[in-house]
């Protein structure tokens, strides 16, 4: 009897723990895909966020408190991402939410975070949609208008391609956008899009679609998908005999697209947020300490996510109190803050206007090409 | 016209594969009248044996090993090499998922088995989230990128440049290795003794162990065979689509599930020609029509086969007397 009682006692003392009255940490939550068919977009994104927020915390935090990361998994799922959205603005009462990469995802969070005035900044959602949602959305990325038109303007200047096959993922609002844009910016510049083929997210078999855009013979073809299906969609061309070069955009990015694509990848050009080999200091530097910290090269995804944070907290800093409105109105106000993917300016859309980087792909390697700037 | 050959040879490889799944469900059906659903996790489980196995032998260059013994050059690969590697890998799946199949069958099945038909099933699906579960938990949930063995070999063309057809060795050797086992499975059902001994259980149990046939021993045979087809063809898929998840069996099985049933649930023959009629038709679909609604055509296959011939395609129709 006596046991019982004080096991409750206990119990309720322990999760009285959790009350946040005497916290000396500014909360700070982040939703991503560390497991699923986009891992590497998760994981990165974390290293990059965490690297920030561990640099800052060496400083002092910010106003003296320490920075806490809540991270929550939402295993490639919509669903999951919202539910870790509720979880984060409602039970860890976090002050701000990064998050997500996917556009699909982020399309998810967004309204929690909106009707709970929680700000959130996606590292790397590119879909316009995302920040139309509400006015407590930003991004630090640019947006897929401007994304298609890079690669539109790749393919028929550089390239010199005239006929181009679209193969697209339905289930991610991040392809089928990215590919209404790339259309439109073709077929403006005077291309033609001669066969328009769809797979879904988690489809293996892509040699149905392939077969039917072989006998179209275009000059090249744009999958503007996430890496796991690119891969796996490179290798089935090249076996069909498809020697068109392969267009994407920075769904690609990740070591794990050569691994599942190999030599097919060759003949292929994505554009992206960042390429490593940037010499300019900041890269450099940043490159230098994610690689101390966790021993590997950072992707576009880490240094997006690495972005995101320094720039909630620049906006932080800059606030009294750190309160959910104040950190909005900061981010709201960002402008030529110096990141490691450029000079970052928050428009009143709440979209960051950034230039592009066009990789190639050569023998497993990113290989930079150009920069394009809006 | 090389389209629609294209689109055919697809079909038969991708059904070649759903054939060695259905099997084993039609033969657990006609034995046990029990619908396995945890047969498409045997099958993904199949997948990651040979997932490890590959990354042992590229790792330990065991393959390179194989190479110099038949071709007389360690970084030599042919067809050959490749071929005998495959197979060694897919023998090794098959024995890993005989012993699976055994144990699901005597610790979950079994124990069951004078229980209402209901509880089998429930039970089976409770076995097939068990594995899926355990397999994210085991192997991590990020989906994983099968070594190529047969990455340097070109596939054979027919005909000129703009009307050729690509055939791959590897879809050849899926196609070939299908074939064989289904032979080798229908020798074993119509001429051994343990065949015929299947066969006897699965018309009438209680009257086959009246005669003295031990049909403990034959279900668990039935189950090991059905379970070695399914690794067989797991390993088969992950070497052609080189991407193995945990989640990767359900729609598979199920698809194979409508296979079946389309040919006769209980009828071998059935089986397989209910699944190569499922991927030609899912081929053609995709590549004529639109590839989004190519899962749902299986379910409905599955609803329509239900509603015109409920015994499928060469099932018999047994009145049940009462």
């Amino acid at each position: 009897m006596f046991l019982r009682n004080f096991s409750i006692v206990l119990i309720l003392a322990a999760s009285f723990g959790h009350s946040s009255a005497f916290a000396d940490t500014i909360k700070i939550g982040e939703v991503g895909s560390m497991t699923g068919s986009e891992a590497t977009f998760g994981i990165s994104t974390h290293e990059g966020i965490e690297l920030a927020i561990k640099e800052q915390n060496a400083k002092g935090g910010v106003k003296g408190k320490k920075l806490e990361l809540i991270s929550v998994d939402n295993q490639g799922k919509p669903e999951e991402a919202a539910i870790g959205t509720t979880k984060l603005v409602t039970q860890d009462k976090v002050v701000a939410v990064l998050g997500e990469v996917a556009s699909s995802r982020s399309l998810a969070m967004a309204p929690i975070a909106q009707k709970n005035k929680i700000p959130m900044i996606s590292p790397s959602s590119t879909n316009p949609k995302v920040t139309t949602i509400g006015d407590y959305i930003f991004r630090v990325c640019f947006i897929d208008p401007f994304q298609g038109s890079v690669m539109a303007k790749f393919a028929s200047e550089t390239l010199k391609a005239k006929k181009v096959a679209v193969l697209r993922d339905v289930k991610s609002d991040y392809s089928l956008g990215l590919s209404d844009f790339f259309k439109e910016s073709f077929i403006k510049s005077g291309g033609e899009i001669v066969v328009e083929q769809t797979y879904s997210s988690g489809d293996v078999d892509f040699n149905s679609q392939l077969t039917s855009i072989r006998a179209k013979k275009p000059d090249a073809i744009f999958v503007p998908g996430y890496y796991t299906e690119v891969g796996l969609i490179a290798k089935q061309a090249r076996k069909l005999g498809i020697k068109a070069a392969l267009l994407g955009g920075d769904g690609w990015d990740s070591d794990k697209l050569y691994e599942i694509g190999g030599k097919s990848l060759n003949n292929g050009y994505f554009s992206n947020h960042y390429s490593k080999d940037d010499q300019s200091p900041a890269v450099q530097s940043f490159v230098k300490n994610y690689k101390a910290a966790y021993n590997k090269v950072p992707d576009g995804l880490a240094a997006m996510g690495y972005d995101a944070a320094l720039v909630l907290i620049s906006a932080m800093e800059s606030t009294k109190s750190a309160s959910p409105k104040e950190i909005r109105d900061a981010v709201a106000k960002i402008k030529d803050f110096q990141a490691v993917t450029g000079r970052i300016s928050i428009d009143e859309k709440r979209n960051a206007n950034k230039p592009a980087v066009i990789l190639e792909i050569k023998d497993g390697k990113f290989l930079y090409k150009s920069t394009v700037n809006p | 016209m090389a389209e629609f050959a294209q689109y055919i040879i697809n079909g038969l490889s991708q059904g070649g594969t759903y054939a060695l799944i259905a099997l084993g469900y039609t033969m657990v059906f006609g034995i046990l009248q029990l619908i396995n659903f945890a047969h498409g996790e045997v099958y993904m489980l199949g997948a990651f044996v040979g997932y490890y196995a590959s990354k042992y032998i590229v790792n330990h260059q065991l393959n390179e090993r194989i190479n110099l013994l038949v071709n007389g050059a360690a970084d030599q690969a042919s067809t050959s090499s490749a071929i005998l590697t495959a197979i060694l890998i897919i023998l090794l799946a098959m024995v890993t998922c005989a012993l699976i199949g055994f144990l699901i069958e005597r610790l979950a099945y079994r124990p069951l088995r004078s229980s209402p038909r209901i509880n089998l099933l429930i039970t089976a699906v409770g076995v097939s989230l068990f594995f899926q579960y355990s397999g994210q938990l085991l192997f991590g949930s990020d989906p994983k990128a099968y070594p190529d063995l047969f990455e340097n070999l070109e596939p054979w063309t027919f005909g000129s440049d703009d009307n050729a057809i690509f055939l791959e060795p590897l879809k050849v050797f899926v196609f070939g290795t299908a074939i064989t086992l289904m032979l080798i499975l229908r020798h074993v059902i119509f001429h051994t003794r343990l065949g015929r001994a299947m066969r006897a259980v699965s018309f009438n149990h209680d009257l086959a162990s009246l005669m003295g046939i031990p049909t403990d021993r034959v279900i668990a045979a039935t189950f090991m065979m059905g379970s070695a087809l399914a690794g067989a063809a797991g390993v088969m898929v992950a070497m052609t689509y080189p991407k193995v998840e945990p989640l990767m069996g359900s729609l598979p099985g199920l698809k194979a599930f409508c296979a079946a049933v389309l040919g006769g649930i209980g009828n071998v023959t059935g089986a397989v020609l209910g699944s190569f009629i499922l991927g030609v038709a899912e081929a053609l679909l995709s590549g004529y029509g639109t590839p989004t609604y190519k899962d749902a055509l299986a379910f409905a296959i599955l609803i329509l086969i239900l509603l015109i011939k409920p015994s499928g395609l060469l099932g018999v129709h047994r009145t049940e007397k009462v």
